[in-house]
């Protein structure tokens, strides 16, 4: 036996990184999920190349996954990991340097030679002195080919499917590293490969002996535990990736609204789960349609929103680009609808793959005329269920279409989720026609919300005609009159803003007396709560104001701002709402932390950038 | 199931289709026979106007459902397609037509148009081909002859055009249809034919546009002449025409050729049959793709073969899943993922 010793952690992260097929994804997966179940908090983020098979063993096939696993709430990620799994040398090129002091580096030492080095690109026959890795790392080398191989003698696969299974050896000794027992790994290699009993035999075969290496290893290792949280509400969880819930989020709205959802949308990344996870759902009557193009994909949804769906599509920004047209259709002919950008690396086709908050300003503005929308943001992976919910419920009782901007951190990351149920939703009215209404036309509309009544075709009596041309306010009629149009551009402005009275009021979350105020959007909150909660510890008084409505603003922003004597806007692009709220705030200095480099923020920066605007 | 047929209720006359709104076209257009055509068409299929869904995108032809008492929608230019599916699919029982025109079409809106005629979605399209774009007051379309002068094309055009049955049938389309805007009778059997079709039913309509393309189609506009120039194809009948109806047409090797009955030993048994139905596109591409002066334009139906269409394979589909799956409602769905207590 070992003679390790094992420390206790409050946090700890750990990051899996290989080649795009090595199986990264799968193993860190199963790891966070495994984690939860045994009561940690946990937070995922992929990171993969844009190319989907990269040469092997090359810089840019290098595919990672992070996992963040705490014994209190956490918020993020994590910034760098305490243990590192790599595959070949080229993942640990990419990666040494993130390692944290005194952390650990789990190798493959197969990977490790003369072929490997070469294509990472290393000049010398020493990879970790070449790379200066610092003598406080702890090197845990594992012939993980090898050992898988002799793992799965016997067993009859040919040599690339038993490698495939080699992932599995890996993860059975981050287990034996964490003190996990293995049993929960089993149950999910159960549910994965239950009609395919070799491939499940094989892999628990491997995963066992994987946990058993390392409970053997004749090295002086640290280990590692990490209590139950007790900060998590009671109540059934589940992990879940943001488009995931996203995609949840507008079943569930429609469910709640009586409708069927409808979603139109067009392959891209890093938005095309959403479209993936829906067409499962046949069994609850959804209908997706793969459009030819990204117009075609909100068109047919505005035609199926025409015919009373609850309709969305979802995308990214080169998407929304090709979408702003018809975004104008469905504002001039106010049929709800929810568009779901999720934000990549722009302008241009820009980093896929990658995260920003670019998109804002197109999201408000990218369209021809006055063309107001509601424009919303999800915080968390499972924030995009409730925002997403939202919107739907937004579009349906206002009759409008609402943006709702996630990114590719949120998208692909996942988070624990505390499972709801339908009926603690709040309810979705949609504001119908209804029968017996005088006059109606199909610019009939509530006069103190300015909201218009939808009829839908097939319902008797209230046909109409509908389009992208001016309505006149009282008849439905096409019109060019001057001051009629004046009314119209008025009134969709009005029924917008007047949504400020059904959203809820922005919060301040930290210290309320702080002396800097930290105002972000969107992706970011759990980068920015970890600054902001980190620093008021450490006794500084600092406060965030985070937003997921954007515009209509909700209607505390202005005072709540105006109320701290500094204010920081943080934000993946270059300082879109900085901008937005200097145009809506007065007297007030806004400073802003801008990073628009296709990642996350650490929390490690901001708590920098926040403890020097506090000297 | 059948989930595509609208109710018939009662009888309908041509007013029960018209809307209150003034009609603005041209004095002297094409489409104001069209428009007719297609009120008495539904007053006779007998599907209320409420249970009648027009889509249209942008151009002239496409105002046409401001005009109609049914629920209509006058969307953005080229996505009328795109519209029409997304509504047909939300709602199989509507019955579900779209307006469009050349340029509308067949340019902006190409690849909307050759998708859904490939999806085969039940929609019923009228594609007014005019050869020119009206709207914006005389540009050449994707329609227009090679050398067509136009005011984008003052020296004429150096662009091949697109001919509208070729591309349908290249994109696999069920349905194709020819009528000339000034045949009121003709008109309204392909409308009613297109509207009885499961699929995507595309009807090219030759208009006129008496302002910046007039006689676009006076080759076979022109009464006297019409006879001689025009063969009225119909399913099950030999290809007959002319004046005297003593022409033909007869296959010569791969080609079709114009023959005239009792000249050098051709019988009227002779002349080809036409089968609307034949599921191999080679005959209808070559009776539709006919030019003047050497051959007859040919109108009527030309294709009209049953296809599975998009929007019933999409209702099978849920059917199928939903009598299979244990998810009957969200929190079934809730219930089934990997979950555990905190």
């Amino acid at each position: 036996m070992g003679t390790s010793n094992k420390t206790e952690l409050d946090n700890v992260v750990v990051r899996f990184s290989g080649d795009s097929g090595d199986g990264m994804q799968l193993t860190g997966t199963l790891f966070s999920n495994l984690s939860a179940i045994l009561g940690n908090e946990i937070s995922t983020f992929p990171d993969f190349p844009s190319e989907i098979r990269a040469p092997q063993g090359t810089l840019g096939g290098v595919s990672g996954f992070q996992v963040h696993l705490g014994s209190s709430k956490i918020y993020t990620p994590g910034d760098d990991p305490d243990v590192l799994v790599v595959m070949n040398p080229a993942a640990l090129k990419v990666n040494a340097d993130a390692v944290k002091k005194g952390g650990v580096i789990i190798f493959d030492q197969d990977t490790f030679n003369k072929s490997g080095y070469d294509k990472a690109g290393f000049t010398t026959e020493n990879p970790f002195e070449e790379l200066g890795i610092p003598e406080s790392l702890q090197l845990i080398p594992a012939a993980l080919s090898t050992l898988t191989q002799s793992s799965l003698e016997g067993f009859g696969f040919d040599n690339k499917t038993v490698l495939r299974s080699k992932n599995m050896f890996a993860l059975g000794l981050i287990c034996w590293l964490f003190n996990r027992p293995i049993d929960q790994a089993i149950h999910f290699l159960t549910n994965k490969f239950g009609k395919k009993p070799d491939l499940l035999h094989a892999n628990v075969k491997v995963l066992t002996d994987g946990f058993n290496y390392g409970n053997n290893l004749q090295l002086a290792i640290n280990t590692y535990f990490i209590e139950k949280s007790h900060e998590t509400p009671k109540g059934k969880y589940t992990s879940i990736s943001g488009n995931k819930a996203t995609a949840w989020g507008l079943l569930a709205a429609a469910k709640k609204a009586g409708l069927e959802l409808f979603l139109g949308s067009y392959p891209i990344t890093p938005a095309t789960d959403i479209m993936q996870e829906l067409v499962l759902r046949k069994d609850l009557g959804v209908k997706v349609m793969q459009a030819e193009d990204e117009i075609a994909g909100i068109s047919a949804a505005i035609g199926a929103s025409f015919a009373g769906m609850l309709a969305a599509t979802s995308t990214s920004g080169p998407g929304l680009a090709l979408k702003s047209e018809a975004i104008g259709l469905a504002v001039m002919a106010e049929l709800p609808l929810v568009v779901v950008d999720v934000m990549r690396g722009g302008p241009s086709t820009g980093l896929p793959t990658k995260t920003e908050q670019t998109d804002l300003l197109q999201a408000l503005y990218g369209r021809n005329g006055e063309s107001p929308v509601v424009v919303m943001a999800a915080n968390t992976p499972d924030d995009c269920f409730q925002q997403a919910f939202m919107a739907g419920k937004i579009a349906l009782e206002h009759m409008t279409p609402v943006i709702l901007l996630s990114d590719a951190f949120i998208g692909n990351g996942t988070s624990l989720w505390k499972l709801p149920k339908l009926a603690d939703l709040p309810e979705i009215k949609p504001n119908y026609a209804k029968a017996g209404m005088e006059n109606f036309n199909v610019a009939s509309r509530d006069a103190k919300s300015k909201v218009r009544y939808w009829s839908i075709p097939g319902t008797e009596g209230f046909g109409h005609r509908n389009g992208g041309l001016e309505k006149d306010y009282l008849t439905g009629a096409i019109s060019t009159d001057p001051l009629n149009h004046q009314v119209m551009v008025d009134t969709r402005e009005e029924k917008i803003s007047n949504i400020s009275e059904f959203i809820p009021e922005v919060k301040i979350e930290g210290n309320k007396d702080a002396e800097l105020l930290v105002i972000g959007w969107g992706g970011t909150h759990g980068h920015l709560m970890s600054a902001v909660n980190s620093l008021n510890k450490n006794g500084t008084k600092i406060a965030l104001a985070h937003f997921n409505y954007i515009n209509p603003l909700p209607k505390n922003t202005v005072k709540l701002i105006q109320h701290y004597k500094k204010v920081v806007v943080c934000e993946l692009n270059s300082g879109q709402f900085a901008n937005l709220l200097r145009s809506k705030v007065a007297g007030v200095e806004f400073l802003q932390y801008n990073k628009v480099q296709g990642q996350p923020f650490t929390v490690a920066e901001l708590e920098e950038c926040f403890t020097n605007l506090l000297k | 199931m059948e989930t595509t047929e609208a109710t018939i209720t009662k009888q309908y006359t041509l007013k029960d289709f018209k809307s209150d709104q003034y009609v603005r076209w041209c004095p002297g257009c094409g489409d104001y026979a069209l428009l007719n055509t297609l009120q008495k068409v539904m007053a006779e299929l007998g599907v209320p106007p409420h249970e009648t869904a027009i889509i249209s995108g942008i151009g002239c032809s496409s105002r046409l459902s401001y005009y109609m008492s049914s629920y209509g929608f006058h969307t953005i230019h080229g996505r009328g397609a795109a519209v029409a599916t997304g509504v047909k699919v939300a709602n199989p029982k509507l019955s579900v037509w779209q307006i469009t025109g050349d340029g509308d079409c067949l340019a902006i809106g190409g690849n909307h148009f050759i998708h859904s005629v490939r999806r085969n979605v039940d929609i019923n399209v009228l594609l007014f081909n005019n050869q020119i774009y009206g709207l914006t007051k005389g540009q050449y379309s994707p329609t227009s002859k090679k050398g067509f002068v136009s005011k984008s094309s003052p020296f004429g055009t150096v662009e091949r055009p697109f001919r509208p049955a070729e591309l349908t049938m290249g994109a696999r389309g069920t349905f194709f249809a020819r009528v000339l805007d000034v045949d009121l009778k003709n008109s309204a059997t392909a409308m009613m034919a297109a509207a009885k079709h499961k699929g995507t039913s595309i009807v090219e309509c030759l208009v006129n546009c008496v302002i910046f393309n007039d006689g676009a189609h006076s080759w076979l506009a022109e009464r006297d002449f019409r006879a001689d120039r025009l063969i009225m194809l119909e399913h099950g009948k030999p290809m007959i025409f002319g004046k005297e109806q003593n022409k033909g047409l007869v296959l010569d090797g791969f080609n079709l050729k114009v023959v005239t009955i009792g000249e050098n030993g051709v019988k009227a048994s002779d002349i080809l049959i036409h089968d609307a139905a034949c599921d191999d596109t080679t005959l209808h591409m070559k009776l539709a793709l006919m030019e003047a002066p050497d051959m007859p334009i040919a109108v009527g139906i030309i294709r009209d073969v049953e296809e599975d269409t998009y929007d019933a394979g999409v209702e099978k589909q849920i059917t199928e899943v939903q009598a299979k799956s244990k998810i009957k409602t969200f929190d079934d769905l809730i219930d089934s993922c990997e979950q555990w207590e905190m």
